[in-house]
């Protein structure tokens, strides 16, 4: 199930390090969402507050609201592993259980909430997961092959359905195609166009074409100097920010004339 | 590496080629080598002397050898290689129960330093670890003599009452406390710190991206650590716990101190004068011994020699049986 997620006054910290300061916005569900903006201006550190892995890191806090389906996800009493179960991450370095077999990896996430799962259960779940990630026909013959025999971009597949195969209600992809080969990255970017029906997908790339491609909203941030918190300049339709963006920084920025 | 400045391009008259590197580069792998083939040659040499040495006391009868060697007899219990046998089982008991001891106790607190405790207090805690390896093992003998048997001698009595129906626990719980369960547990404290500090590193080193994916999945700090570190340090682990037995097995003097020694195969680890190890014996043996009686030691060298070398190939078996999966292609 899909859900919206409000954003209210977000500052994010390292230890004193203000990081992103004052990002508020709204995400639809059935959506995607790309973020785009320079290297360090905190896209990163803004989408791990989105499923409380921002928390992960000592000394790293948040404030402000980060609201599901109007539950805030900060409220007291929420608990982060709860929280994560329900909007699933995909990293920028595909990252399977190197000592997990390919249908291991797509049932880890089942397992954490059913241990025991029955094996006609588990199929069904590690067909479906697969299937849903494009890479059933792929690896259907070799499920007990570690996951990392697999290649770059089947790996990155392979942790796709390793997020989706838990049914969160929305998915983060930070850079999930920067590690991948041309093919492999429409392969993804096909598949984020499949997956948009059932979630609700954020997604941070640098790759422009990329963004207007895949997505419906794009969210620019920036950074006003080193040492500096990345701020949100403007959110608006893709086909908007792509064609007339309100911010002279925006036009800057997608337009390469950066800096 | 092979690109080369010009300069000496014109002096070698072959610009791919560098002299000099290329010798500093033959030198290297060379000395490498040397030292590689140093530890087969050190392991061969001690072979070979174990063999040669213990070679006349292997071979001669047991009436001989009773006849030169006091603590040998001719009946089926008492020649060289029934006493090798029960020493052989004392060590391997001993090491093992040590192990079962020490190992999850290590495990725990390299978990703990390495994944639990505030920055501060796990460097703290890992100072602690490695000063603890330093101790010499005489230390901790006299400590587990004078300080923990007493202590623990009650103890054993109410185990014995209370668990006599469990195999190991059965029989007669000496009051001194001089068993073969106090050599374990000193054994398992001496080989703490080691695991401790070999395991903590490897725990340490699990890829954050591996323990992301799994805390994003929704693992709680628990599933995490079974999901991603356990896995990822499995065969560090084994490792480590080998590196442990290795010296428990070989551990002489604190065994010597505490444990009242006696030849059998018994399972009763709270009877005194049953159990002893090949290494403590050689100690309580060797001061007196003539030179058949130094044979006859060395022979059961020899056996500890074979039970080490065994015990490390058995763990780089079980490393490499799955290798495939330890992450590390
Ligand atoms: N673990 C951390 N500890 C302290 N500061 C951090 C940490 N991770 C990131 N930062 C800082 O936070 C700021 C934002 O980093 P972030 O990784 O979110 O940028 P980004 O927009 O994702 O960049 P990129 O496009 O290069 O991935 C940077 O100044 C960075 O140095
Ligand atoms: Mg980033």
């Amino acid at each position: 199930m899909a859900k919206r997620i409000d954003v209210n006054n977000l500052n994010v910290y390292y230890r004193a390090f203000c990081a992103v300061e004052g990002v508020s916005l709204a995400i639809e569900p059935h959506s995607v969402t790309a973020l785009i903006g320079p290297s360090g201006c905190g896209k990163s550190t803004f989408i791990r507050t989105i499923n409380r892995m921002h928390e992960v890191i000592p000394g790293a806090r948040v404030e402000g609201e980060v609201l599901m389906d109007g539950i805030d996800l900060y409220a007291p009493g929420i608990d982060p592993v709860a929280v994560r179960r329900h909007v699933g991450m995909v990293f920028q370095r595909p990252n399977p259980f190197p000592t997990m077999t390919i249908a291991e990896n797509a049932l880890a996430g089942t397992r954490l909430n059913n241990r025991r799962i029955s094996k006609a259960d588990a199929e069904e779940v590690v067909e479906t997961s697969l299937k849903a990630a494009n890479l059933w026909e792929e690896v259907k013959d070799r499920l007990d092959r570690p996951g990392s025999s697999l290649s770059g971009g089947q790996q990155q597949r392979l942790c796709i359905a390793r997020a989706i195969a838990i049914k969160p209600d929305v998915l983060l992809m930070d850079e999930p195609c920067s590690a991948l080969d041309p093919i492999s990255t429409l392969a993804i970017e096909d598949l984020i166009a499949e997956l948009k029906s059932e979630y609700t997908i954020v997604i941070v790339t640098h790759n422009m074409q990329q963004a207007a491609r895949v997505s419906d909203r794009t969210a620019f941030f920036n950074i006003a100097g080193a040492g500096k918190p990345g701020k949100l300049i403007e959110m608006n339709a893709t086909s908007v920010i792509f064609s007339s963006p309100a911010e002279r920084a925006t036009e800057d920025y997608i337009s390469g004339r950066f800096g | 590496m092979t690109t080369v400045a010009p300069a000496r391009s014109e002096s070698t008259g072959d610009s791919l080629t560098a002299a000099r590197s290329s010798l500093a580069n033959a030198f290297f792998s060379r000395l490498t080598a040397g030292a590689a083939s140093l530890i087969l040659v050190t392991l061969a040499a001690v072979a070979t002397f174990l063999l040669v040495r213990a070679w006349p006391a292997i071979t001669s009868s047991s009436a001989d050898l009773a006849s030169k060697v006091d603590w040998l007899g001719t009946a089926s219990s008492d020649t060289l290689i029934a006493t090798i046998g029960y020493l052989v089982f004392g060590t391997l008991l001993i090491g093992t129960m040590a192990l079962l001891i020490g190992a999850p106790i290590s495990f725990g607190i390299a978990l703990f330093i390495s994944h639990y405790a505030p920055r501060r207090l796990a460097a703290t805690l890992g100072y602690i670890v490695d000063l603890l390896a330093a101790v010499p093992s005489v230390i901790y003998g006299l400590w587990g003599g004078f300080v923990l048997i007493p202590k623990l001698a009650p103890f054993y009595g109410w185990l014995n009452r209370e668990f006599g129906w469990f195999p190991l626990f059965a029989g007669e719980a000496s009051p001194t406390g001089r068993v073969a369960l106090s050599a374990s547990i000193v054994l398992a404290i001496m080989i703490l710190p080691i695991i401790t500090a070999v395991t903590r590193e490897v725990f340490l080193q699990t890829p954050v991206l591996h323990e992301e994916a799994a805390l994003a999945m929704g693992a709680t700090r628990w599933e995490m650590i079974r999901m991603a570190v356990f896995p990822f340090a499995r065969s560090g682990m084994i490792g480590a716990t080998m590196l442990g037995l290795g010296r428990a097995l070989g551990e002489t003097m604190a065994v010597y101190m505490i444990l009242s020694p006696g030849l059998s195969y018994s399972f009763h680890v709270l009877e005194a004068s049953s159990h002893n190890t090949i290494a403590a014996n050689i100690a309580l043996k060797f001061p007196e011994a003539n030179a058949t009686g130094v044979e006859a030691l060395i022979a059961m060298g020899l056996a500890l020699f074979v039970i080490t070398l065994a015990v490390n190939v058995l763990a780089r078996w079980v490393v490499s049986r799955r290798s495939e999966f330890s992450g590390a292609n």
